[in-house]
């Protein structure tokens, strides 16, 4: 039996996060194969092939991988896996919602968020907004999981490519329609594998006033995240949200602004390697976990921080 | 439109539960326990499309011992026309068996739409609508954050992997919300006290769901408390921030 890997690509090159669920599938102990999903994703797979460790890539390369439905995914997956013990993909929306749809009827477990393999098929990942972290035995004869990439090892190296196949096609669950996306055309790095990221809670205050974190972001290199309450309040769209609904960040330097840290929130950025918190109120719960904490105005500090610290190029 | 709404009884969200001292899993006694925050939100939407004259019926379900009635009272009061507790025996009431048991009760009663929260705040699994719709066949929506009826069917913005997407779905189908879709009602003390007199049907989950075949598929084997952060330390002034903040190799441009 095998782990087979959904790999992240931007539908040019393999994405960095491919590496880290490739480092993931490793630790199975298992032959790893590679599904490379998209439209016109041939080089992508030729790339996949080389990497180290991958011992079979499969190829989804069809106008309607492009943007699928999580019912259509579900379907290839279902297709799939019965080759498969174990299927590895990166914790995000589309992959949240096509995994156990899969799993319910390949009755297979499903496990989302998973942050530790443990030897025997055991795995760990957090429940209760992160408080807990539970050790999870699995039982059904196959398990779907998903990750965060970057948590685990990446694998590197390259090797003679290994066989590219197709992956046999299935008919698109055309009951759903994609009716309008929104795409974030951002210059600034992935709020997700940002070194640096800078956040905004309610303290801001209104929208107009987002744009000193902006600065602030753009002049470090970094990616621009908001709190719930922000976002609730329409300072930030949703889609930057961190926290235990929204997304999970774990860059070196965490800069929250006006966040007060509530657990859920706080359940976003655990990874965070520094946090930094200036909040105008002493008691916020951001201070019990900020490593660098000041109580002041983010009116004062985000200028005057734009100013004194440093450019930096954004990375990633 | 029959709209099915299933609700989870969890530990509220202001409580912060501990790991038991061997390790074996949470302690839950004696916390205040709630209907799971996004499942309030589910009923809410539920209750406000049979208001606008969109749903005929809004049945809550819950799935758990006599004590969980308390949630589906809850939504009750919020405005659900009738009540169902699965009772799941000695089983263990989560797993296969429970969405195999939501599967045959939507059929049974003939919903037209389930709605549920995206995911619990106990375990943060939010597998129960992608697992659902795939039993019963039907679309799906995670993150659902509007919600508009649109023809036969159903409009409905969700949170994306890029931003918001609008997906256009036919009914039947299953959502799971998010907590911005609306805001959950206040209830009044006439409705909770009418709600304390509604009767409740009770339904063994082994009467939908073939319970002994229908393993867990996991199990949880141990928990911890995860390592806390150093606690939290403080500068007394801006020139004292700027310091320490060009220390850190992630902001110094030099690196």
């Amino acid at each position: 039996m095998s782990t087979l890997v959904i790999a992240e690509h931007d539908g040019t090159q393999l994405d960095v996060a491919t590496l880290g669920l490739l480092g993931a599938a490793r630790q199975l102990g298992e032959p790893v194969h590679l599904l490379v999903l998209g439209a016109g994703v041939a080089a992508v797979a030729a790339e996949a092939a080389t990497v180290d460790g991958v011992a079979q890539v499969w190829l989804a390369d069809d106008a309607a991988w492009q943007s699928p439905s999580a019912e259509s995914l579900a379907r290839l997956i279902e297709v799939l896996m019965p080759a498969h013990r174990t299927l590895i993909a990166a914790h995000r929306m589309l992959l949240r919602a096509a995994l156990p749809r899969a799993a319910a009827r390949l009755q297979a477990a499903y496990l989302s968020d998973v942050v530790g393999i443990e030897p025997g098929r055991r795995f760990v990942r957090p429940v209760y907004a992160g408080s807990v972290m539970a050790q999870v035995q699995v039982q059904a004869e196959r398990c779907l999981l998903t990750l965060r990439p970057a948590g685990f090892a990446p694998m590197a190296g390259t090797q003679a490519a290994c066989p590219v196949s197709a992956a046999p096609a299935v008919a698109a669950d055309t009951r759903s329609r994609l009716a309008h996306r929104e795409t974030l055309s951002s210059s600034r790095p992935d709020l997700t594998r940002a070194r640096v990221v800078v956040a905004a809670g309610r303290g801001v205050g209104a929208r107009e006033h987002m744009a000193l974190v902006e600065q602030l972001a753009d002049h470090l290199g970094g990616a621009v995240g908001a709190s719930r309450a922000a976002v609730d309040a329409g300072f930030a769209p949703n889609a930057i949200q961190v926290g235990q609904t929204g997304k999970s960040v774990a860059p070196d330097v965490y800069l929250a602004f006006g966040i007060s840290g509530a657990i859920q929130h706080l359940a976003g950025i655990k990874d965070a390697g520094v946090i930094v918190a200036v909040n105008k109120d002493p008691d916020a719960p951001i201070f019990s976990v900020a490593d660098v904490g000041l109580v002041g105005d983010l009116f004062e500090v985000l200028p005057a921080l734009s100013a004194g610290l440093p450019a930096v190029a954004a990375t990633a | 439109m029959h709209v099915l709404g299933f609700v989870k009884r969890v530990v509220d969200h202001n409580v912060k539960v501990r790991v038991r001292a061997d390790g074996s899993g949470v302690d839950t006694t004696g916390l205040k326990m709630s209907m799971n925050p996004f499942d309030e939100v589910a009923v809410e939407q539920a209750v406000r499309l049979r208001q606008a004259g969109l749903a005929t019926q809004v049945t809550a379900v819950a799935c758990g011992p006599a004590v969980t009635q308390d949630v589906l009272r809850t939504a009750l009061a919020m405005g659900a026309d009738q009540a169902v507790l699965l009772d799941p025996g000695s089983a263990s009431g989560e797993g296969p068996a429970l969405i195999e048991a939501l599967a045959a009760l939507v059929r049974r009663e003939g919903a037209d739409l389930v709605l549920c929260g995206k995911q619990a705040i106990d375990d943060d699994l939010g597998d129960t609508v992608p697992m659902l719709a795939a039993l019963l066949d039907w679309p799906q929506a995670l993150s659902v954050n509007r919600l508009e009826r649109s023809g036969d069917g159903l409009t409905v913005d969700c949170d994306g992997d890029q931003g918001l997407e609008q997906w256009q779905l036919p009914l039947p189908a299953v959502l799971g919300v998010d907590l911005r879709l609306c805001d959950p009602r206040a209830i009044s003390l006439p409705n909770m006290m009418k709600a304390k007199q509604a009767a409740i049907t009770t339904v063994p989950l082994a009467e939908l769901a073939d319970t002994a075949a229908l393993a867990p598929r996991f199990a949880v084997t141990g928990c911890a408390t995860p390592p806390a952060r150093a606690p939290g330390q403080r500068v007394d002034s801006l020139p004292q921030l700027l310091e320490r903040l060009r220390q850190l190799p992630a902001l110094n441009a030099t690196v």
